[in-house]
């Protein structure tokens, strides 16, 4: 019934069609031939199903993975970037901290060295001078010691040009008044 | 400046069609003939089931989408590649609106509502080269997607919160007195939704390619002066190209509105 029409309305529009070309053009709205609807229906829902499962199976979860994937990457890229920061930031404290103790080291050993060899001095120069003063007592003790001798040679020359004296005025000598007299005048 | 070129195209065009189209007997538009459905291996009888050029183009759209969306982000790559970034801005586009215009938890409808905009979207634009068939320009294919959506979101509706969802026709901010006449007028509404939806996207895009269609007549016509209709055609292409998009975001940020009362009826 329904095919009959449809083959009618055919070919009254074939008719209208071969009859004048103008009639073709205001021939009405392929919208509105309402024979084509079953066909047009059935293959949108066959090409939405389809659409439908490309995009829920294959393509959607894909993208999301994707765009999570990404912010994840760009998350654990800054927070590398963050600890790289965080490490490189240790090591100047680390370097600045060795090079304060070097410094400090370095200042503790001289210090060091220099009391060292100060001390060295200090004993040698005590050493020294114990040497020195030990050489002095000696020098004074063998000077004193001329001297005395030199004393008791002066005591016998005046002794004996005394009593050379004393003859040549044809006095007497008398040996223990002479000593007593160099005495008190080589004492004094 | 473009705009003002364009109306002086425009007007140009209509004139010069009034002045010439007498003159020529060759004259002989048929701005509708393009969107005539036909078995495409022979045959006058289009059955259900026949293959025919609705089914050409809607698979031609199955398969611009899944170069798009699938081959396009074969390569997974933490830098996308040209197609891979637009499938992402696609993605991208669609989760945002499901999110912003429909909430939270409306998330779970998107992959239903990506699947209506990339083939309003797909099927817009291939519509849009030379010779091709426009699916998205036929009531019965536009008036099924605004069906689907219609029957879905009610039975959403009613399945998420029961009786409840009868609040929507009942506005409760209103005063007592208006409020059966303003549930009559939002029943109204509500079943309008589909019939709008349907078509404003169908008309759209008829429309478009009609007048497209009675500049290619005029140019067919104008002889030496055909160059003036190119030129109209070729800057209502533009405007057609961003109508192909913009209906297809249209149905679905309205989709979206519904869904959200489907999901909050609350007014």
């Amino acid at each position: 019934m329904a095919t009959n029409t449809h083959d009618a309305g055919h070919g009254a529009a074939d008719a209208a069609h071969g009859a004048a070309d103008a009639a073709h053009g205001s021939s009405g709205m392929p919208q509105l031939d309402f024979s084509t609807y079953g066909n047009q229906i059935f293959w949108l829902l066959v090409t939405l199903v389809v659409i439908y499962l490309i995009l829920s199976r294959v393509a959607l979860p894909r993208i999301a993975a994707i765009l999570n994937e990404r912010q994840g990457t760009i998350t654990n890229d800054l927070a590398a970037a963050e600890d790289l920061k965080a490490k490189a930031q240790e090591a100047e404290n680390a370097y600045n901290k060795a090079l304060a103790d070097a410094r400090a080291e370095a200042q503790r050993i001289a210090v060091e060295t220099r009391a060292e060899i100060q001390a060295g001095v200090d004993e040698a120069i005590a050493k020294a001078d114990l040497e020195i003063s030990a050489k002095a007592a000696e020098s004074e003790a063998a000077i004193a010691e001329i001297r005395a001798s030199a004393l008791d040679s002066v005591k016998i020359v005046a002794s004996d040009t005394a009593s050379a004296l004393i003859a040549a005025l044809g006095g007497k000598d008398d040996a223990k008044t002479i000593a007593a007299a160099v005495a008190e005048r080589t004492e004094g | 400046m473009g705009k003002l070129v364009f109306y002086v195209a425009l007007a140009l065009v209509v004139v010069s069609g009034v002045l010439f189209a007498p003159e020529h007997a060759g004259l002989a538009i048929h701005p509708m003939d393009q969107f005539t459905v036909e078995a495409l291996f022979g045959g006058a009888h289009v059955a259900w089931y026949t293959p025919t050029n609705v089914t050409l183009w809607m698979f031609l759209a199955i398969g611009a989408i899944f170069v798009l969306l699938v081959l396009g982000s074969a390569n997974r790559g933490i830098v996308p590649s040209r197609a891979q970034s637009v499938a992402e801005l696609a993605y991208g586009f669609i989760y945002k609106m499901v999110e912003d215009v429909a909430g939270k938890d409306a998330v779970k409808f998107f992959p239903y509502i990506m699947t209506l905009f990339m083939f309003i979207v797909t099927a817009n634009f291939l519509g849009l080269i030379p010779m091709s068939f426009t699916t998205t320009s036929h009531f019965a294919v536009t008036g099924v997607l605004a069906v689907i959506v219609f029957v879905a979101i009610t039975v959403t509706g009613f399945v998420l919160h029961g009786a409840k969802f009868l609040g929507l026709f009942w506005v409760s901010s209103a005063p007592l007195a208006l409020r059966p006449v303003l549930a009559l007028i939002e029943v109204i509404s509500y079943f309008v939704r589909p019939v709008s939806l349907c078509i404003r996207l169908a008309g759209n895009i008829m429309a478009g390619h009609a007048v497209l269609k009675v500049f290619a007549g005029f140019a067919g016509a104008l002889g030496f002066a055909s160059f003036l209709p190119i030129f109209a055609i070729s800057a209502f292409y533009a405007l057609e190209v961003l109508v192909a998009f913009i209906q297809a975001y249209v149905f679905t940020i309205l989709t979206c509105v519904y869904l959200k009362d489907a999901l909050h009826p609350s007014h």
